[in-house]
């Protein structure tokens, strides 16, 4: 610092400590690594061979070592041959080369000294000095000889198993394998298509055992559930009772498994994954937020996973989210415009209803928004509510919450419609009134985006007593088949936009596949809707909206599209 | 069928629990003696065994399976444990098994015991009974025969019949 020391009045908040590192080389580069790294629970724990070769770039290939699960050390993939510092047992210091550079003492078999003795690089910590050696022949002979008694019982049925195209299992033959096996007996039959749960099957023949699954069953989700029966060859991975294995987080164990032997039942035999376009997107079934990867192909999504983000959500997400795709496909979709029932263009519909609103008389209308909406969607039905001095509100969508990621908020964006200032601190509370206003004929028009008002308070008794009803929504429901005005929308996953969590994660959905017939990103019309009535203009893309928003919204002050990134940002709520 | 353990049994094995530093100690101990009552290790064995010692069924079951001691199921009236370990096998045991099962309809590839549906016999192949020079061997509920020719296997199979 170039600026005077001046003493401070009160101790500042401590400067983090440095990190501590060691040196160690790894395939014969030498690198600093940190002494510690998080264990599965967040705990900092000495640095591993497999996390000290990561640093260098170097992944070592392995099945049961898992970054967010207890270390079990079972499967033999990561086995390393390497060295550490030959200690001189008088002084404690290295003994040196007679070029300087200190002796090492290459880990070898006890009783075969010529032999490398190879250690487990996810469950053996690093020494200072210590080289890995994670590309040798020896480590090389290491990883063909357990790759070949991994497939011992293996089926080899590739062709029909839909883990291929991200099978470890097949990943690591291809590169680590060889083509033959030397087992010419006969292979141990084990159970196929096990009913674990009801949304898991399981064949235990293509398991290699990793136990994973039953590590995150017990350990994270909190069900001990699966274990391995039997013994030896014949051992098994199994619950106690099939069918039962159906906590809300089992097909995260499918994610988990590197082989095939864990399938989602809604998943299976649907799709070859080197089909999918996956595209990165956000759950939308709570306000939890978790990231998630779409996989579609040809417009029509087949799974969704969850995209680790450490802010969030991890590497995990819940079933309900994971499986809550189906209705983005329903044929039922509202796919055209409608305006008094007749269909017509977006540009006829939303010049009326421009021109409409431009009329009406400040106060007479109202506008409810969905809380579902992406924050930009909220921003301009904020800005044309403001035009319009009419009240707004969402409705509160409330559940359980549980121990992990589910949160009691089943809306995705209640955080955007307060910072937009759709809603208040409680969602919901304008209804009754609005409901009032309907019946006292001070409000005659009633703006709906995302949501059945039939079901909270406003029947259709009140709604046929509107002069206009604006109705956007995706699927049909008892306000939509009221309404003056349809506007077709888009799902989550057939546009762009931000949602904010429960935790104040602003994050970013994007665009997978495409919105069926006529229906269209809400903001892209509301955009055009509030260029007619209130003459503003200037983000006619996704980028230029947001930026706008931002600048415009205190919480959001400083933030740019550009700057969200995958994993998003936390703003002030 | 109602699972009951009798209250003396209990008794007995709550007692048992108090000798262990944790609970999951006594696995071993309650499943032998359930076994002992019981003749076998039911799923509702299983399931009062975790209950007993706060585990879930899974840990139970991994137990039970893991030791060829413990049955699942009923064993017949004629339990004939044949023996595999190397001493027999060289004299033929894996044949005397095979006429076992051929006689009695079971499948001689089987990994673990077979009990005819009858309920009479309950054909196994173990490990060493510890008579390696008599083999081949095969223990009949509770009586060694030794050095087992075929037509003695056949005696075997007619006792059995009677019983």
């Amino acid at each position: 610092m170039s600026a005077p020391a001046i003493p401070a009045p009160a101790p500042a908040a401590p400067a983090p400590p440095p990190v501590e590192t060691l040196t160690v080389k790894v395939n014969g580069k030498t690198l600093q690594v940190p002494k510690t790294h998080p264990d599965w629970q967040g705990k900092p724990q000495p640095t591993t061979m497999l996390q000290a070769a990561r640093c260098g770039g170097v992944d070592i290939p392995h099945y049961c070592y898992h970054d967010k699960l207890p270390i079990a050390g079972n499967c033999r993939m990561c086995l390393v041959e390497f060295g550490t510092l030959m200690m001189d047992p008088a002084t404690r210091k290295p003994i040196l080369n007679e070029d300087g550079t200190p002796k090492i003492s290459k880990s070898v078999l006890p009783y075969e000294p010529g032999t490398p003795r190879g250690a487990i690089s996810c469950a053996t910590p690093i020494s200072p000095g210590m080289e890995i050696y994670a590309d040798s022949p020896a480590t090389k002979q290491m990883r063909e000889s357990v790759l070949e008694s991994l497939l011992i019982n293996h089926p080899l049925d590739c062709t029909i198993c839909d883990q291929a195209g991200e099978c470890k299992l097949q990943e690591y033959s291809v590169e680590h394998g060889q083509a033959g096996s030397h087992f010419v007996e006969a292979k141990v039959h084990k159970p196929k298509a096990v009913d674990l749960g009801p949304r898991i099957v399981l064949d235990d023949e293509r398991c290699i055992l990793c136990t994973r699954c039953i590590r995150f069953t017990k350990d994270i989700a909190g069900d001990d559930a699966l274990g391995i029966v039997n013994r030896g060859s014949y051992n098994t991975i199994s619950a106690f009772q099939t069918g039962k294995f159906d906590n809300n987080y089992t097909l995260n164990t499918v994610d988990l498994c590197p082989v095939g032997a864990l399938t989602s039942k809604d998943f299976r035999f649907k799709m070859r994954v080197w089909f999918l376009k996956e595209t990165k997107s956000l759950c939308t079934g709570c306000g939890t937020g978790c990231n998630i990867t779409v996989g579609s192909r040809e417009g029509i999504i087949h799974r969704y996973e969850p995209r680790e983000n450490d802010a969030v959500n991890g590497p995990w997400m819940c079933d309900t989210g994971r499986l809550n795709y189906k209705w983005i496909g329903r044929p039922d979709r509202l796919t055209e415009v409608r305006v008094n029932g007749q269909k017509v263009t977006w540009a006829t519909a939303v010049k009326d209803i421009g021109s409409r609103l431009i009329r009406a008389s400040s106060g007479s209308v109202a506008l409810i928004a969905s809380a579902r909406q992406t924050t930009e969607e909220l921003f301009l039905l904020k800005s044309l509510a403001t035009r319009l001095g009419a009240v707004t509100d969402s409705v509160p969508r409330e559940g359980e919450a549980d121990h992990l990621l589910v949160n009691a908020d089943r809306n995705p964006n209640t955080n955007g419609t307060r910072l937009t200032g759709i809603a208040f601190t409680e969602a919901g509370m304008q209804l009754p009134l609005i409901a009032a206003g309907i019946e006292a004929g001070t409000i005659r028009t009633l703006i709906v985006f995302g949501e059945d008002v039939t079901k909270h308070g406003i029947g259709p008794e009140l709604l046929a007593k509107l002069e206009m009803l604006v109705v956007s929504d995706i699927l049909p429901n008892a306000t939509t088949a009221v309404a003056t005005h349809l506007l077709p929308g888009a799902s989550h996953a057939e546009k762009r936009g931000t949602f904010i969590s429960v935790k104040g994660r602003l994050q970013k959905l994007t665009k997978a596949v495409e919105s069926p017939g006529d229906a269209r990103a809400e903001w892209e019309f509301l955009h055009e809707l509030v260029h007619d009535v209130t003459g503003r203009n200037g983000f006619t893309s996704i980028e230029g909206l947001f930026n706008l928003m931002a600048r415009e919204t205190p919480a959001f002050a400083g933030l740019e599209w550009a700057n969200i990134g995958d994993k998003g940002v936390d703003v002030k709520i | 069928m109602s699972f009951s353990v009798p209250s003396s049994l209990e008794a007995e094995l709550d007692e048992l629990t108090t000798h262990y530093p944790v609970k999951r100690s006594a696995s071993l101990m309650f499943l032998h003696a359930l076994q002992e009552h019981f003749g076998y290790i039911s799923k509702e064995a299983m399931e009062w065994t975790a209950a007993k010692l706060e585990l879930q069924p899974i840990n139970v079951f991994e137990l039970v399976t893991f030791y060829p001691m413990f049955r699942q199921e009923p064993l017949g009236k004629t339990h004939i444990k044949v023996c595999r370990t190397l001493s027999c096998a060289l004299q033929g045991s894996a044949e005397l098994r095979e006429q076992f099962c051929n006689r009695l309809g079971l499948d001689s590839h089987a990994h673990t015991a077979q009990t005819t549906p009858d309920g009479k016999f309950t054909v196994e192949f173990v490990e060493c009974l510890a008579s390696c020079g008599t083999a081949p061997v095969v223990l009949v509920n509770e009586s060694l025969h030794q050095t087992v020719s075929p037509a003695a296997a056949e005696e075997i199979l007619r006792k059995g019949n009677l019983a």
